[in-house]
């Protein structure tokens, strides 16, 4: 399908162990999709199958960007394709400055031979870091290394909305957050989104979703969605705990 | 082929001063007394010491002048400069004095040969006196019997000298063998940078470098120390360097190793008076059968002193690495912080790091820390940089050249840490795919 991710009943596992079990999910370009589950429950695995870490194993199914499977591809190819993760523990890379990694990535995009023009790349740099309420200093040092929780995830949204991707797959970009940059953060996203564009936000807090406002709340269990609704699930959860989802939710699944 | 290692030739007796005729009779007596090293002594263990062959190379008398001007035309890894000495084959091939200010406060800067012959007292207290204890006193020894070409860079009580002092070190003809000198003496208070840069002219002719510097830094002196190793691959190399630091004295030295068949590379600080502050750091980037063998030794004899050494090496195809760094604390130099670090990224399942770090202490109030660490490319990085839409070549790339960055970004001098950059950049380059 045109202008959608899909996930087919993946099936992954790691080390023989099923970690993803039968997992769909469908996300049209324009929509904000929220992912919560208890820890363990297999949402960064998710996130970096779909980006194409060679770790897991795809026991069976597939992932779809517009129609195309990107499964079994280069992480290189697939963010071509279209899809970033801000990743959930973003690496340190010593000695690489964020201007000269983000220029990296977009010179990536370019056709054989043509450069980056610097001024106009500055230019774009320096206006999504002062909307980010990035220092402008942070431009010279070294990616994420030493930079605080808050910072990395800071950064992480800077490299996506300097990539224009149309997937974005968000893993609890809100933690380790304080109120102020949760807000600064929230405004970033919402600025990116567009009816080009789709979202997959993973949280444990509904906190965020009163700021990045969902189209639909997903509840994953064990490796697979077991429950979705609007963004009023998001405080049902908050109030009813996890305990709720498994009583009232995986019986069935357990069952059938 | 006559060798002069055997029996050096160039005995410079005619023009030498009493101390030093004594001094190398005493150096080539050492060399051949002292036994080849072997593997079985602790000062050469990992070495490939049966591919250290130092016969067969012949030192210049006179050496081929056609080849100056071209040489003296590549030797511009730096513009802006208080003084340059450029030599091939260990003669003078020009020597850029520091100028009038410069000198009228007494800065002295002679090619090695004329300062004995100028500033006699001076040579005698501070040349050839302090030696490797590390393994290559054989062939230091051999080095004071045969040393005529270098450079003597003398600043005076409270002068400070800004630009960096330039020497360049080329071989040019076929089996040389060359012994550069680079003596750095700064007094009380005086600040000085100096770069030795040793380059090959060309990539195929076979030498062998036998090079020391001994850096004396006397109490409050700045010294600023760069070493660029480019020899080429046919090339054998000892660079056997020590420093002196007097209290309060501040000594860095920066070394990046590129070249030579077989580098070994001996480095010895020693700290004798408190508060001195000695940094060390070294980048080697190894590749085919190159061989980086680097010993060290932080000796720490006053209180209250700092000494920081950080190693890293890259290493690509069936390159080896040795490091063996010692750190010693005398007893009675309490509050001394002494680390050493060894990091070793292997880019090649063939290539070989081997870390012997030690520590051995004699004092009760110290920070000492010692560690070496060796491994490939951390694949999450990898994966973090691809995720971003950059090759897996490009992102090797910047994973190598950050590993760099770290020490290259010490060099404090732009247009050498570029030149730097591209040096490494043409060795890399068709490696990583
Ligand atoms: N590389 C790996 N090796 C072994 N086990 C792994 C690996 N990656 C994930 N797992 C396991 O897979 C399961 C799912 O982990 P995952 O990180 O996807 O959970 P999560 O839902 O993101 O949890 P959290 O909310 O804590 O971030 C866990 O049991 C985890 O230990
Ligand atoms: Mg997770």
């Amino acid at each position: 399908m045109n202008n959608t991710l899909e996930i087919k009943n993946l099936n992954v596992s790691i080390d023989g162990q099923a970690i993803l079990k039968d997992f769909s999910l469908s996300i049209p370009k324009g929509e904000v999709h929220a992912l919560m589950g208890p820890n363990g429950t297999g949402k960064s695995t998710l996130a970096k199958v779909m980006a194409g870490h060679e770790d897991y194993t795809v026991e069976s199914g597939d992932i779809l960007l517009d129609g195309d499977s990107i499964l079994g591809q280069e992480p290189d190819v697939i963010s071509h394709a279209g899809l970033f993760l801000a990743f959930q523990y973003p690496m340190e890379i010593p000695g690489v400055s964020i201007a000269n990694f983000i220029r990296a990535a977009r010179q990536s995009r370019l056709p054989e031979g043509e450069q980056i023009k610097a001024v106009e790349y500055y230019k774009d740099l320096y206006a999504k870091m002062d909307a980010l309420k990035i220092d402008r200093s942070f431009t010279a040092r070294s990616l994420n290394e030493g930079f605080s929780g808050g910072e990395k995830k800071r950064c992480e949204v800077l490299q996506m909305s300097m990539l224009d991707p149309k997937y974005c797959v968000m893993d609890e970009t809100d933690s380790g957050l304080d109120i102020d940059a949760l807000r600064v953060v929230a405004d970033g996203v919402n600025l990116m989104r567009n009816q080009a564009r789709a979202f997959l936000v993973i949280t444990h807090y509904q906190r965020l979703l009163d700021y990045i406002v969902p189209d639909v709340v997903h509840v994953m269990y064990d490796g697979r969605i077991v429950h979705s609704g609007d963004k009023d699930l998001a405080k049902e959860l908050e109030v009813k705990g996890y305990d709720w989802v498994k009583e009232e939710f995986t019986d069935a699944i357990v069952g059938a | 082929m006559n060798s002069t290692l055997e029996t050096p030739s160039n005995l410079l007796t005619k023009n030498d001063p009493n101390w030093l005729i004594e001094r190398r009779s005493k150096g080539l007596e050492q060399f051949e007394k002292l036994a080849t090293p072997t593997v079985r002594d602790e000062n050469w263990r990992f070495s490939r010491v049966g591919k250290m062959r130092t016969d067969g190379y012949n030192q210049l008398e006179e050496a081929d002048t056609s080849r100056f001007d071209l040489l003296n035309e590549r030797s511009n890894l730096i513009s802006q400069r208080a003084g340059r000495s450029v030599f091939v084959d260990d003669a003078t091939s020009i020597f850029e004095g520091v100028g009038t200010k410069l000198a009228q406060q007494g800065v002295i800067f002679l090619p090695i040969l004329e300062a004995i012959t100028q500033h006699s007292d001076l040579m005698e207290k501070y040349f050839l006196q302090e030696s490797t204890e590390l393994g290559s006193q054989k062939f230091f020894g051999l080095h004071a019997a045969s040393v005529k070409a270098g450079s003597v860079i003398y600043v005076p009580k409270g002068v400070e000298v800004i630009d960096p002092i330039v020497n360049y070190y080329w071989t040019s003809g076929e089996c040389v063998a060359v012994f550069p000198h680079t003596l750095i003496i700064a007094e009380d208070n005086a600040k000085v940078s100096v770069v030795d840069l040793f380059f090959s002219e060309n990539v195929s002719n076979e030498a062998l470098n036998i090079s020391a510097s001994n850096i004396h830094a006397g109490p409050g002196a700045k010294v600023f120390r760069k070493i660029v190793q480019n020899w080429n691959q046919e090339t054998v190399s000892f660079q056997l360097d020590t420093t002196v630091a007097e209290r309060d004295a501040q000594v860095k030295n920066i070394a990046v190793n590129i070249g030579a068949n077989r580098a070994r590379f001996e480095s010895q600080t020693r700290i004798e008076g408190a508060g001195a502050d000695v940094k060390m750091y070294s980048l080697t980037v190894a590749e085919k059968n190159q061989e980086f063998d680097q010993r060290t030794f932080q000796t720490h004899n006053a209180n209250n002193a700092v000494s920081d050494l950080l190693y890293k090496n890259a290493l690509l195809d069936k390159s080896r690495s040795i490091f063996s760094g010692l750190i010693k604390v005398a007893e009675g130099a309490q509050q001394t912080d002494a680390y050493q670090t060894n990091r070793n990224l292997l880019l090649d399942p063939r290539a070989e790091a081997n870390a012997l770090p030690g520590l051995e202490i004699l004092a009760n109030d110290v920070r000492c820390s010692h560690g070496a660490t060796t491994g490939n490319v951390d694949e999450e990085e990898l994966f973090y940089i691809m995720q971003r839409g950059i090759s897996r070549r490009v992102a090797m790339q910047l994973m190598v050249f950050g590993f760099f960055e770290e020490i290259i970004d010490l060099i404090d001098n732009e247009e050498l840490a570029e030149n730097v950059r591209k040096l490494i950049h043409h060795k890399f380059d068709a490696k990583l795919s």
